[in-house]
């Protein structure tokens, strides 16, 4: 059919075609306006984190080994060797279909996907094609305006080629060796409906599903290049897409591949509607394309198209038979999944929603914050944890699991107990962090308070000090009786070194003027 | 475990091995000692395996077939690697990347394919038994024209495991030998599941073969004995069945209307399968090295190009069309309910028959370049294919000569009825001795 068209084309004379299709675009396609919508689908790889290979007993925990370490005949694609699935790997890829609300198909079939690449060493890659695993579900995310259900067209599994390595950079390289480690890693690859409309809205689509692969014990996203996103973007008039009876063709879309970071995926697709939005300004069309983008310089760069048009030829794989899985689904105990935990930290420890959002949008952050909260006021660990101590972290560049929750309880409890100022507080934290990133433990919280003296001062020191500073500044007390507020911050100061910042700067204002207004003249 | 040594050194005149091994090592077991040949398309390890490809020149794989380590863990000894037709692609064993297997009944004959280096090994009395490949026909038909004895066994009763995957969803690895004796007890020990393949079932072949056929039911389809099919071997045959009725069997003749579509059927779903499992040598991993001052896609095409045979090249071609978009539909997806169309005819067929008979093959052998023309030696198959198609058990056993050259009397069975099929043709075996 597709060759009898072409040479029709061929044969009429592809000019007139060709002028025509021109025509039709400008005269249909609108200019750009400020209210264009910013259309957005995703299709987003996952490693399952299973044990072993999708097909084979090759461990999967090959990040810190030498380049083809764990392989075997199988995931090396060897003459004769077999395929065989890893049955926990389904169970994975069942528990995130649930979890996104999917139909599990009653028979999913795993398909030859065939392109020539070194790093295929099948020159296939076993996937799913027309029958994948399951079909249909959503993810809740908070969209631009309130919460919104990012529709998800379907969840397929497949297997991770290898890897190439450029020596001496990818343009530059006199030759290329290959790894097959990550060949066979287990994937799962999940397609949403172009539901989302900005890029922000993507990024938040992507933390909440990486969110809840990570409740579900299936993903870990600190693994590098556990994750990849395809992102289609285009640019519509506003409600165009949403509207049944279109009144023009619509815009083209632009498919960027190779996005592999959460921020990635914002910082791409922002480029992107710029880089759409200055073609469309110009008047030209926007062509049907795959775009990479690279990382380094946060740009898009267009493919040669030609050599992205593949033809994967997919059949049923005939090494392997068809997954009846669908019953496996009823015996699935999905664990409570973000949303839920979120209510109920705000019920059960009156977290306020933007912390419980915070503190439930990272597994390991939620488990650190539950551990401290059981022996520490909840409300102020939430406060201590969800703002001050994440922004330490990413400062650092450290992850929450450096941190010990047994010092945040500690911590929590000497500021709740008044031993210790939030100024002093954020200081320990701080002396802690440091010493953990330089591998040398600065102790717990109360041996760092002994060790620096910054232990609350007793309610003697303050008016001591006070004493002294009016003694020792007569001039500054002239000056804040004359009415210059300056003198009275000079002298705040001045109490404050005094008392080495152990005092309650509060309490201590208060006592200061009191003592300057009461003085005998 | 005490390890022992056989000497082999055959006088093979007849090009039936590419790889021998001078002084295998064999242990204890049912077949202690036993020298075997093995299909060059299984996978040996540490031993040469090409698959007749010089696309694999120099390949040694680094593990056994699942049935090699079945045989050595029996005590057999492997002796060598026997020549093919490349990848299995071929009725003749002309399509060797390493020059044909000579007939040794008549050397200006071919001894079939594609497993003629097994058949001829087994032929000439340079081995006792030798295991095959069968994806159309690859083990009945040298079985026929050398005059031996070859078992396809049920899609599934044999791990495929380590053998080099020309069409997946048809082949089986199947034992070949003198008598049909022999032969059921290669299939004992290959036999039984295999966890490794996934369409390999449990059911293990424990059996001694019984001659007594009172009361069996064989049903002779028409089509068996159609255009093409020499009326001198189909008299053979004829001769061999009344035979069987003469011992006991009932003999029903029948149809199977679904064999007109069995070639296509079976051509379309091979090459497309072959397309597939034939791209991962690409000269980066097996044989020789590409011409690494080229880009890789000029490397890898120029190594294909040169080191694949024609055969292979033109179904790589055919399959490649038949999975392009736009085409699956009309050639891949109605291959595939052809195919369920064989498989159909022959179950609706056994519900009245216990078994099938009929010629193994149209014609005896060939003379060597006969079939120089691909079209009328891919009709040759037209007997062989529909078990392949419908997955159920084969088998070809001799029954006489014409023109001094063996003919083979086919028997296909219900799917996991390998030893019914097996006592069939032992039944006959025993009645002509």
């Amino acid at each position: 059919m597709r060759m009898e068209n072409m040479s029709a084309g061929s044969i009429a004379g592809s000019r007139s075609e060709q002028s025509q299709g021109h025509i039709s675009q400008a005269a249909g396609s609108p200019p750009l306006h400020e209210a264009d919508e910013t259309i957005i689908g995703l299709e987003v790889h996952c490693q399952l984190d299973t044990v072993t290979k999708l097909f084979c007993a090759c461990s999967t925990d090959y990040r810190s080994d030498g380049p083809n370490t764990h392989t075997c005949p199988v995931c090396l694609g060897l003459p004769g060797a077999l395929p065989k699935t890893n049955k926990k790997a389904v169970e994975f890829a069942l528990r995130v279909a649930k979890a996104l609300n999917c139909e599990v198909l009653p028979e999913s079939v795993f398909s030859r996907k065939n392109y020539f690449y070194p790093d295929l060493d099948k020159a296939f890659q076993i996937s799913q094609y027309d029958k994948p695993l399951a079909v249909g579900g959503y993810l809740v995310i908070e969209g631009e305006d309130g919460e919104k259900r990012v529709r998800i067209t379907r969840v397929h599994m497949e297997e991770d080629p290898g890897r190439l390595v450029h020596k001496g950079g990818v343009d530059r390289a006199r030759y290329s060796l290959v790894d097959y480690n990550r060949a066979g890693i287990p994937l799962i690859e999940i397609v949403t409906e172009p539901d989302m409309r900005s890029p922000k809205e993507a990024r938040r689509f992507l933390n909440k599903l990486r969110t809840t692969l990570e409740y579900l014990s299936v993903f870990d996203s600190e693994k590098e290049g556990s994750l990849r996103v395809d992102a289609n973007i285009s640019l519509q008039p506003e409600g165009w897409f949403d509207h049944e009876k279109k009144s023009f063709k619509g815009r083209n879309r632009v498919e960027v591949k190779n996005i592999s970071s959460y921020k990635g995926v914002e910082k791409a697709l922002t480029f992107e509607v710029t880089r759409q939005r200055n073609v469309i300004r110009k008047g030209q069309p926007i062509e049907q394309a795959t775009r990479h983008f690279v990382e380094t310089q946060g740009i898009t760069t267009a493919s040669r198209s030609k050599e992205e048009e593949q033809d994967y030829r997919y059949f049923p794989e005939p090494d392997l038979c068809p997954l009846r899985v669908s019953s496996w689904v009823e015996r699935i105990d999905l664990p409570e999944l973000p949303d839920a935990r979120r209510t109920r930290f705000i019920g059960q420890y009156g977290c306020s929603p933007n912390h419980a959002r915070t503190l439930t949008g990272d597994l390991k952050l939620a488990d650190f914050y539950e551990k401290v909260a059981a022996k520490a006021d909840p409300v102020l660990s939430a406060t201590w944890v969800a703002d001050t101590l994440i922004g330490e972290l990413n400062y650092r560049d450290m992850g929450i699991g450096s941190v010990s929750p047994s010092h945040l309880i500690e911590l929590v409890n000497l500021v709740k107990s008044k031993t210790l100022t939030d100024k002093n507080a954020i200081e320990v934290l701080r002396v802690i962090l440091d010493g953990i990133l330089g591998n040398q433990p600065a102790g717990t919280p109360s041996q760092v308070v002994a060790r620096l003296d910054l232990g609350a001062a007793d309610s003697g020191t303050g008016p001591a000090a006070i004493s002294e500073v009016i003694k020792e500044h007569p001039q500054a007390v002239a000056d804040y009786e004359s009415g210059k507020k300056e003198a009275f911050m000079f002298l705040v100061g001045q109490v404050m070194k005094k008392t080495k910042g152990k005092a309650d700067p509060a309490e201590l204002n208060a006592m200061l003027r009191k003592a300057l207004d009461g003085r005998d003249k | 475990m005490a390890r022992s040594r056989i000497f082999f050194s055959p006088d093979d005149r007849v090009n039936a091995f590419l790889t021998t091994c001078p002084e295998p090592e064999y242990g204890t077991g049912s077949l202690e000692g036993l020298a075997i040949a093995i299909k060059d398309n299984i996978s040996t390890k540490g031993i040469r395996t090409t698959a007749g490809s010089r696309i694999l020149e120099g390949y040694v794989p680094p593990y056994d077939a699942h049935v090699v380590s079945l045989l050595l863990a029996e005590g057999a000894a492997i002796v060598g690697k026997t020549n093919m037709d490349e990848f299995g692609m071929g009725t003749t064993t002309e399509n060797s990347g390493y020059g044909p297997t000579l007939n040794p009944l008549d050397t200006g004959r071919v001894p079939g394919g594609s497993s003629g280096g097994s058949a001829a090994a087994v032929a000439s009395g340079m081995v006792r038994m030798a295991l095959g490949s069968d994806t159309g026909g690859s083990i009945r038909c040298p079985a026929a024209f050398c005059g031996i004895v070859g078992l396809k066994p049920t899609y599934g009763r044999v791990s495929r495991y380590g053998l080099i995957a020309y069409a997946n969803s048809l082949e089986q690895i199947g034992p070949m030998a003198r008598t049909v004796g022999e032969t059921s007890r290669l299939m004992q020990v290959i036999a039984g599941h295999d966890p490794r393949d996934s369409t390999s079932i449990e059911q293990p072949y424990c059996h001694t073969p019984d001659k007594n056929i009172q009361g069996r039911r064989i049903g002779v389809p028409e089509e068996f004995f159609g255009a093409g099919v020499d009326p001198a071997v189909a008299a053979k045959v004829w001769e061999a069945i009344e035979l069987l009725e003469k011992k006991g069997a009932e003999i029903v003749t029948c149809r199977m209307p679904g064999m007109a579509y069995a070639l296509a059927a079976y051509y379309v779903t091979c090459t497309s399968e072959a397309s597939s499992n034939l791209a991962r040598f690409d000269g980066i991993r097996y044989g020789p090295a590409v011409d690494t001052k080229k880009s890789w896609h000029e490397a890898f095409q120029e190594r294909r190009g040169m080191s694949f045979g024609k055969e292979v090249r033109r179904r790589i071609m055919l399959g490649t069309f038949a999975l392009s978009s736009g085409y699956y539909g009309k050639y891949y997806a109605k291959a595939q309910s052809a195919r369920q169309q064989v498989k159909l005819d022959f179950l609706r067929l056994y519900k009245e028959v216990d078994v099938l008979a009929g010629p193994t093959m149209p014609t005896i052998a060939f003379r060597l370049g006969e079939k120089a023309d691909p079209l009328s030696m891919y009709l040759s198959d037209i007997l062989t294919v529909p078990a392949n198609l419908a997955g159920v058990p084969a088998i070809s056993v001799p029954c006489g000569t014409v023109e001094g050259m063996p003919v083979g009397l086919q028997v296909m069975g219900r799917p996991f009825e390998d030893e019914v099929v097996i006592d069939t043709a032992y039944a006959y075996e025993q009645a002509v001795v």
